[in-house]
């Protein structure tokens, strides 16, 4: 398994070598809304045009950097397992931090959106960062006026169940945020395609994470646990002492 | 959901979720759907209303102990040996990095009103109180036997014959007392009855080495456990199925499973949809009419706010109690974890005490093992079959896994999910290292 505390990808003054924070962050949403194609945007700096349902990565991993500090967010994605309720609660233990993603061109996904925060208050970690993100802003014109009408119906997932309807917001910012405000979330309008308001969202919520409390002495990696007996077993030798945040496998 | 599956996989199980990760891995397309609202079926780790609702219907969870998301209670008691077999599956598919553990803090064993820590090494036998002076240098010099045992190279006395004596015989070689036996056969070759006792010794070899290597990896006990509980188990090998493509259903209702003919699986229906695939696996609960009752188990899941006594304090802690210490025929085993495995709120304890059932009144059988734990809060007991499937499924494409047994750890479960693969497949099991997730990444922005 590779050791990720390396300090080269971000290296800042040399002499002081830095140890990345380690930070879960877990992806919400309803299927569709585009959940993969914003890590994909946030890791790669890419974007595929009707993306097959994700499969096949575990977790995608991406540094950032907040003011001295290095966060590695170790991004987890529902595998689909969120098309028939069947999310295992595994998924989002520990995360400290979770983006819940809606269409802006559907409004039943925003909806969709506030169950699954509903959720997070009720399962997850007490002190988890939370932030909306309504994405496909890319498909609605009007108050994108900068964007040549010609880029704007590409995404063909959203055109599913109206045909030839032209594809209108169905979410207003406003009410979006009002929400995200009354709820306490990070709110923020995005698009995957064209890398509008991505990287914002996870700066935002790297400058909201505590790190300083997570680098207190006695933390693992992960919150409010005791550190002691932890073992790695994918290390053959000294297991004793724990993983301590410096694997992400 | 009117679609073609290669596999359809019903419970969500370790044995059924372990499985559908390896054939999700191989570009099998696998739906998987279980009847309950949670993972992991009998090997669930269940929270305090889902605990509460299971064994006390309407009765719900007293206030006072707290917050639903701090409680995962499992249903079986097992744990993991630190070498066995399921570490080795856990590893090589990378599922590891979806779990956290921790260690078992203390193996004991009963003997004569008393618990002791079980000494595996030869040293810990010289400083045993379990075994008399002159018996002491009887058990190390069988110990560093087992230890220096090697299947080539040839033995002293054709009574070491490993592969070809009971182990009755070995034990009469070195002259060991019943005591020591019970507890060499009991408490690290973990077997539930002297069966073996007249079977080749070399099975009882692998056993103690098993438990030796895996008590030489971390130290405290050969035996690790998963943060949040055995639950996470299943939960993470479904989540392997999944980014490899399988479909999760759970709270399924499963109406009917459906046959052609001949009688082969021809798909699942629920409600008015029914899915086809080649095969399907399962655990009994959804084959009722393709197994068969092998015994029963009981099992008394106990809410302590104190460690067992006369543990050290500890945490975490097997106790084994040999049958002949209590005139049985099988071992009673008794298993706890604490708030520091995150299965409870702080300050509690979780036993299970478990038998298998040889009365008719096998409440009565785990006594000795509940009069260990000192007082208990809250105690949920059940009684549940044993149950195997009665064919093997090359005649119907119907692979039904076995029920999880009375034995202390993962070995059967292993075994059990081998066994199905290959009648799946029709060929062995091999584990191949997986990538890990940085050559994963790479690879995807490499493509």
């Amino acid at each position: 398994m590779a050791d990720v505390s390396d300090n080269t990808a971000l290296s800042g003054s040399p002499s002081v070598p830095m140890k990345p924070v380690q930070v879960k962050l877990v992806l919400l949403g309803e299927a569709a809304v585009g959940k993969s194609s914003l890590v994909l945007r946030f890791v790669n700096n890419e974007f595929q045009e009707n993306k097959e349902p994700t499969i096949g990565a575990a977790f995608l991993t991406q540094k950032t950097r907040v003011e001295d500090k290095i966060i590695k967010f170790e991004i987890w994605d529902t595998a689909g397992q969120e098309r028939f309720h069947s999310l295992a609660p595994m998924y989002y233990r520990n995360a400290q931090a979770a983006i819940v993603v809606y269409d802006v061109t559907r409004a039943a996904s925003l909806d969709k959106a506030k169950s699954w925060v509903k959720e997070l208050q009720r399962q997850a970690n007490p002190n988890i960062v939370i932030a909306l993100a309504g994405n496909k802003v890319d498909l609605v014109s009007d108050e994108d006026d900068d964007l040549h009408p010609d880029e704007l119906d590409g995404d063909e997932e959203a055109n599913e169940d109206g045909d030839d309807m032209p594809i209108t917001r169905q979410v207003p910012a406003e009410e979006a945020r009002a929400y995200a405000d009354e709820s306490g979330l990070l709110f923020f309008e995005t698009s995957a395609k064209l890398g509008h308001g991505v990287q914002e969202v996870f700066n935002e919520i790297a400058r909201k994470i505590p790190i300083d409390q997570m680098l207190m002495p006695s933390r693992s990696g992960r919150a409010g646990m005791p550190g002691s007996n932890r073992i790695d077993l994918n290390n053959d030798g000294q297991g004793i002492g724990g993983r301590g945040g410096s694997c992400a496998c | 959901m009117d679609e073609q599956y290669d596999v359809i996989v019903l419970g969500t199980g370790l044995t059924e979720c372990v499985l559908s990760g390896l054939l999700s891995v191989e570009g099998k397309k696998v739906l998987h759907m279980d009847q309950n609202d949670y993972y992991g079926g009998a090997s669930a780790s269940l929270n305090l209303t889902q605990l509460f609702r299971k064994f006390r219907g309407e009765e719900k969870a007293p206030e006072a102990l707290g917050r639903d998301r701090d409680w995962n209670v499992d249903l079986i008691p097992k744990f993991m040996m630190a070498n066995g077999e399921l570490v080795k599956i856990l590893t090589h598919t990378n599922v590891t990095r979806y779990l956290e553990f921790k260690q078992i803090s203390g193996s004991f064993v009963y003997r004569d009103g008393k618990v002791s820590k079980v000494p595996s090494t030869e040293k810990e036998a010289l400083t045993s109180p379990l075994v008399g002076l002159f018996e002491k240098r009887r058990l190390k010099k069988f110990l560093e036997f087992i230890r220096n045992y090697k299947p080539e190279a040839p033995v002293e006395s054709p009574d070491l014959d490993l592969p070809n004596v009971p182990m009755s015989q070995v034990y009469k070689y070195f002259g060991l007392e019943e005591g020591t036996q019970d507890f060499v056969g009991h408490a690290l070759a973990l077997y539930l009855n002297d069966d073996y006792l007249e079977q080749p010794a070399i099975q009882t070899h692998k056993r103690i080495m098993l438990y030796t290597t895996s008590m030489a990896r971390y130290g405290k006990s050969p035996y690790i456990y998963p943060l949040y509980g055995l639950g996470e188990l299943p939960q993470g090998f479904a989540r392997l199925s999944a980014i490899h493509g399988g479909t999760y259903m759970l709270d399924k209702k499963i109406d009917e499973v459906v046959y052609d003919e001949s009688g082969k699986f021809v798909g699942v229906r629920s409600g008015d949809e029914t899915v086809h695939a080649k095969v399907v696996i399962g655990d009994p609960s959804y084959f009722t009419n393709k197994v068969k009752k092998v015994g029963r188990v009981i099992r008394a899941i106990c809410l302590l706010r104190h460690p067992i006594p006369n543990t050290d304090d500890v945490d975490s802690v097997q106790i084994v109690i040999p049958q002949n210490q209590v005139k049985r025929k099988h071992d009673i085993y008794v298993a706890c974890v604490s708030a520091s495995h995150n299965v409870c709120a702080s300050d509690y304890f979780l036993a299970i005490v478990s038998t298998i059932a040889e009365t008719d009144n096998p409440q009565e059988e785990i006594r000795p093992g509940l009069e260990l734990l000192g007082e208990i809060e809250e105690q949920f007991v059940y009684v549940s079959d044993m149950q195997t499937p009665v064919e093997d499924g090359t005649k119907d494409n119907v692979f039904i896994s076995k029920t999880y047994d009375a034995t202390s750890h993962f070995a059967s479960v292993c075994d059990d999910v081998k066994d199905i693969y290959k009648r799946v497949t029709g060929e062995d099991l091999v584990l191949k290292q997986r990538p890990t997730q940085e050559e994963e990444q790479e690879a995807m922005a490499n493509a």
